[in-house]
């Protein structure tokens, strides 16, 4: 049980997955401006990186590593996760389509979503099992979540504020998620502290 | 070599079943389309302002094809072009059209006007408002911070000499300005019309002289000059029935203030 929260917790905040590894700064960037549409591309990562991870690791451990093909793992992982969103999309646009008005247009923006590809390698790379993989995508989308959320906060802030004019608009945002993912490596160690 | 023919049997199967997995679900999952709603949306310009009340052109199509008692008038820049292709594809009546613009009610520039405090806070005309109704010496004009700027989905408003000007050639009549503005100056208008009041100061005489050069002073000249009467004085005000204005301009030239402005095309 501790390892799972350990996972959980490093997957957040330590090894935050736009702060500290800097995957999806793309949609990062571009959906933090709202904080509404925000929230709903977050949840959308979460739901499909859980899904990703459940479709991939088998096919990882069941078809490629006994053939010796771990080196096809990305080919592979692409593949599945843009036809595994396609599919999402289309049940999602039969069975609610008041949930595809909440996810529908972010859900293509994700197939191509680095953190998705980035979560599932990862749990390959650490060699976790299929439960340790889950809970670490988990954490992972909540960890974006958090980023979104946090990011969307000082974004506000900073379009009210006055802005030397070459700084405005894409620079300044940078500096600011600079800042802000300054501020996430005060948690390196924490879980070293907590559960170590 | 044995190592190549699996991995390509692989790769292959992998992707086979989810083409299989994919096109089956195509048929099973398919939402059928309705072909009213792309002959509506097409009918639309696209622009997503938002005038005509819903959250965009697809979402007014949408409404449009599930309830066409609505109206197919609502579509402010597409105009008669759009209302009539509209009623064309749902059969029904296109309703009246009026193409409106956007005025903004106020000639305070830095030469009628000055401020009353320095404001350093956020560059809103919303953030300013909240401290003691704006920083304008006239308390009912133009802040010129330039909320109505930002939601311009056509870039026709401008700040010009410290306060919101629109291009009447761009502008589209969506009313987003209409809404963002915190004074409520912006004022839509008939596009056809040929005169406008530039002040919305609701005090008279000297009150709203000594804060403005160019304000009304609610003489009611204007008023007693319409030959058409197409003018009544509310709050201080002249309010312009546009239904009744023959666009003599009459009112322009008797305004001692020269706030009763014509209207013309471009920036005014």
């Amino acid at each position: 049980m501790t390892g799972f929260i350990a996972i959980l917790i490093t997957a957040i905040f330590v090894e935050n997955y736009v702060l500290s590894k800097f995957l999806a700064i793309c949609s990062f960037l571009g959906v933090s401006k709202n904080l509404k549409s925000a929230m709903g591309m977050s949840v959308a990562v979460i739901f499909v990186m859980m899904a990703a991870t459940a479709v991939t690791w088998p096919i990882y451990y069941f078809l490629l590593e006994p053939n010796n093909l771990s080196y096809l793992q990305t080919i592979v992982f692409i593949l599945v996760i843009a036809a595994l969103v396609q599919f999402v999309e289309m049940f999602i646009k039969k069975s609610s389509p008041s949930l595809y008005n909440a996810l529908g247009i972010y859900l293509p923006l994700i197939t191509t979503n680095c953190a998705v590809l980035g979560a599932v390698v990862l749990n390959i790379t650490k060699s976790y099992t299929f439960a340790e993989s889950m809970v670490n995508t988990l954490g992972a989308g909540l960890g974006y979540m958090v980023a979104m959320f946090l990011f969307n906060g000082v974004r506000s802030k900073v379009d009210n504020a006055d802005v030397p004019a070459s700084f405005k608009g894409v620079p300044i945002t940078l500096c600011a998620a600079s800042i802000v993912s300054i501020s996430f490596m005060g948690f390196t160690g924490l879980v070293n502290g907590l559960f170590g | 070599m044995n190592e190549i023919v699996n991995a390509v049997i692989i790769v292959a199967l992998i992707g086979l079943v989810c083409g299989v997995v994919l096109t089956v679900a195509s048929k099973f999952l398919a939402v059928p389309p309705d072909e009213r709603f792309d002959k509506v949306r097409e009918c639309l310009p696209g622009a997503n302002c938002g005038a005509c009340g819903y959250a965009g052109c697809d979402a007014y199509a949408s409404a449009l094809v599930e309830d066409p008692s609505i109206g197919a008038n609502k579509c402010i820049p597409g105009g008669a072009d759009a209302a009539n292709g509209i009623a064309k594809v749902l059969g029904i009546d296109a309703g009246k059209i009026v193409p409106m613009v956007a005025n903004v009610q106020c000639g305070g520039n830095c030469n009628n006007t000055g401020d009353r405090y320095l404001w350093q806070g956020a560059n809103s005309c919303k953030g300013v408002k909240m401290m003691f109704g704006g920083n304008n010496v006239c308390p009912f004009g133009c802040l010129g911070f330039g909320d109505c700027v930002e939601v311009c989905p056509q870039k026709a408003v401008r700040i010009i000499d410290g306060i919101s000007r629109i291009d009447m050639d761009r502008c589209v009549g969506c009313g987003m300005c209409f809404k963002a503005c915190p004074m409520d100056i912006i004022k839509m208008i008939p596009r056809a019309a040929k005169v406008a009041v530039e002040c919305s100061n609701k005090t008279r005489g000297k009150v709203a002289m000594s804060v403005c050069k160019a304000s009304c002073i609610a003489c009611g000249k204007c008023e007693r000059g319409c030959e058409a009467g197409a003018i009544t004085m509310v709050d201080n005000l002249p309010v312009i029935d546009y239904d009744k204005c023959t666009g003599c301009r009459k009112c322009a030239e008797e305004c001692p203030r020269k706030c009763i402005e014509i209207v013309r095309g471009g920036v005014i």
